[in-house]
């Protein structure tokens, strides 16, 4: 017997398995019904309150490019091929240097960890209950993207707040199939190991930049 | 069967917890990490009604999961396989050392970036690699810090809780080249960023835990505020993840929940800065992300809380560390002082059936029974009947003994006290000789009590019985 069949025959044991809770039910009964100015407003609230930067705006490649500058970037990660990336290439011209993620990580791991300053990439939406940005990475903005810069700026159509977690997964109909990762992010990254006193920047990126944006991140 | 002690004979657990109690400094450290935690659970808890609610669901998902155990389980590594995902089955903690070692030399690895994960110090695997060759290294600041003091954590949440900033910057001066003596909270993590950054970058292996395994989907879930464990899950060619066969929930609809319950009682936050759903390796065309992803499924013991009606209830725990934050013998004596991997109520509660109750008894008596671990539990394990019970089990004959290790702490002279005690309260005859003998005999009862006399007065029986004061009074 393999150590698969004795685990699984030591757990099976006679019994009912008691009722499963109405979780639909329960998040259902605590819904606000709030308006997308209402969203955002909550949105920002708890994104600000963990150190993250948030603007809105109608025009972000020029937020963007003036953020960076006054950042004094001298680079900026974007995704391969990307209808918002292209976008911003197209008007970035010589003002903000654009790295494409093209190549597997293999290849320049070591320039991705050491050279770049800052990453670009799409949030797919966001939930206001936590201050969350959903992602979920792809061929065309991999993992690494909002992990390994010490920048991280996100776009997020203001039309896409969900109210929260379970809203989220059961509007998008997660279950019906998971992306190879998919993440919650909710502010830069930080720890309190050291006698319990708040520090960004981790591992993870030292900033969160979010780009809410008011007329679709195309436009 | 090997097995990873962590605890020294038994009698030292006082010991060690007599030297905790007498150092002023330790304990002023753990009590205002206390205060500090235990208060900003409570700022997320203001609304009641709202708590009761999420925990009497947070606990029948775990009730039902249990329940359900083999089935899910099945279902996980049915839908993780179908994913791409390799499962492993591990009985013990040398099982699954040695599954990870296999791992690790067939892709010729020669370190391993680890991810906070407290399964992986229930088995050793640090220890286990370090024997064969390998490095694993920790990559949680909390847990790096303590590596490199060549300590264990003394918190499931917070591994490091028991150290102060200036003994950290001392640490770091003394153990990192080139640092100077900082006690800036930002600089030292500034530095323990640089330090780990370039050890990720050249990872063969990333290790991490699993916070929830979903079975519908197939998806590891991994919660953490650094960023050290995507880094683990992401960048290396290779990750094994390591869980307790407890950790399944059967849908994705239960995270929610569940994740609230664990970060709002664990740390106070609404939510982490990361929740990380892993549901498959790197795909074709995909540009990073490791080509392998393996998930080892560990038994360590739990098979048999899960076999027993009551102690069931100890594998709902979802690891949050609640209880010890509100626990006052763990705020006094700390966690090291436990001497198990994991300390405080849920310690006494769920390392016996991995350590044997031989091994771990004393900590079930090790605690006031006043029930704050019960009254803050997220997913409502009720831990107070479950250390009676392993006191009992500690105490237990063979007839009555269902546990590895049971009847452990049995003596000889307390089994026969509490016969004598029996007969005498069954019996009307001798309870009312022996009474009349103890009440007229009260002067001669001793001064010295042994512990109860330390801090307590010595009990006194009274001069006149009950009885005895009834008949006064009618005549
Ligand atoms: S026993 Fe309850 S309070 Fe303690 S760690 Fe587990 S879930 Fe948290």
């Amino acid at each position: 017997m393999s150590a698969r069949e004795r685990i699984l025959g030591r757990l099976r044991t006679p019994g009912t398995a008691p009722e499963m809770p109405d979780v639909a039910g329960w998040y259902r009964a605590r819904q606000r019904n709030e308006t997308t100015p209402e969203r955002i407003t909550r949105l920002r609230a708890v994104l600000e309150s963990v150190h993250a930067e948030v603007h809105e705006t109608t025009d972000w490649p020029a937020l963007l490019l003036q953020i960076a500058t006054s950042k004094g970037l001298n680079n900026l990660l974007i995704g391969d091929n990307t209808p918002h990336g292209e976008h911003l290439a197209s008007l970035a011209a010589d003002k903000l240097t654009l790295i494409r993620y093209s190549e597997p990580i293999d290849g320049w791991r070591n320039r991705l960890f050491d050279e770049v300053d800052a990453s670009l990439t799409l949030a797919r939406s966001a939930i206001a209950e936590t201050g969350t940005l959903i992602l979920w990475p792809d061929a065309s903005e991999p993992r690494t993207m909002s992990l390994v810069p010490p920048i991280h700026f996100a776009l997020l159509d203001v039309n896409k707040i969900h109210a929260d977690f379970d809203a989220a997964m059961r509007t998008e109909n997660w279950q019906a199939g998971m992306p190879t990762n998919a993440l919650l992010i909710s502010g830069p990254s930080k720890t309190a190991d050291i006698q319990q006193t708040l520090a960004y920047g981790a591992h993870g990126p030292r900033e969160l930049v979010v780009l809410l944006c008011h007329t679709g991140v195309l436009s | 069967m090997s097995q990873i002690i962590h605890f020294d004979p038994d009698q030292d657990f006082k010991a060690r917890s007599r030297t905790a109690v007498n150092d002023p400094a330790q304990r002023a450290n753990f009590r205002g990490a206390m205060d500090f935690l235990q208060a900003k659970r409570r700022g997320q808890f203001g609304d009641q009604d709202e708590l009761a609610g999420l925990r009497a669901i947070g606990a029948a998902i775990r009730q039902n999961s249990l329940a359900k155990l083999p089935e899910l389980l099945e279902l996980l590594e049915k839908n993780l396989t179908a994913n791409g995902i390799q499962v492993h089955w591990a009985e013990t903690a040398a099982d699954a050392n040695a599954i990870a070692l296999g791992i690790a030399r067939r892709v010729g690895a020669r370190n391993i970036a680890k991810g906070k994960s407290m399964v992986s110090e229930e088995i050793g695997f640090n220890h286990a690699m370090a024997d064969a060759g390998i490095d694993a290294f920790e990559t949680d600041m909390g847990e790096y810090i303590v590596e490199l003091a060549g300590e264990k954590p003394s918190h499931i949440i917070m591994p490091a809780i028991h150290k102060t900033k200036q003994q950290i910057a001392a640490l770091f001066a003394e153990k990192i080249p080139g640092v100077a003596y900082t006690e800036d909270v930002d600089a030292l993590i500034r530095i323990g960023r640089q330090v780990l950054r370039g050890k990720f970058a050249g990872a063969d292996v990333g290790l991490s835990g699993v916070n929830f395994a979903v079975a519908e989907t197939g998806t590891l879930c991994l919660v953490e505020n650094e960023g050290n464990g995507r880094m683990c899950t992401t960048v290396p060619d290779v990750h094994i993840a390591v869980t307790g066969i407890e950790k399944v929930v059967e849908k994705l609809e239960h995270v929610p929940p569940l994740y609230s319950l664990l970060t709002r009682s664990a740390t106070g936050q609404s939510i982490t800065t990361y929740f990380n759903m892993i549901s498959r390796p790197r795909q074709e065309g995909e540009k990073d992300g490791p080509r392998e992803v393996h998930l080892i499924l560990i038994d360590n013991g739990r098979s048999q809380a899960h076999a027993d009606e009551q102690l069931r209830a100890t594998l709902q725990c979802i690891r949050c560390g609640a209880c010890m934050n509100h626990c006052p013998v763990y705020a006094r004596i700390g966690g090291h002082a436990y001497g198990t991997t994991y300390p405080g109520p849920i310690g006494a509660i769920v390392s016996p059936h991995m350590l044997g109750l031989n091994a771990t008894y004393p900590l079930a008596f090790a605690s006031t029974l006043c029930g704050a671990c019960v009254e803050v539990c997220p997913v409502k394990i009720p831990i107070t009947d479950i250390l009676i019970r392993l006191r009992n089990e500690a105490q237990a004959g063979e007839e009555q003994a269902s546990l590895r290790g049971s009847g452990a702490g049995r003596s000889a002279l307390a089994t026969a006290i509490w016969k004598g005690w029996s007969l005498i309260y069954s019996r009307l005859g001798i309870y009312r000789l022996t009474s009349w003998f103890i009440s007229r005999g009260h002067k001669l009862s001793p001064v010295s009590q042994g512990a109860w006399t330390k801090c307590r007065t010595a009990l006194k029986p009274a001069p006149k019985r009950l009885r005895d004061l009834i008949r006064e009074r009618r005549s």
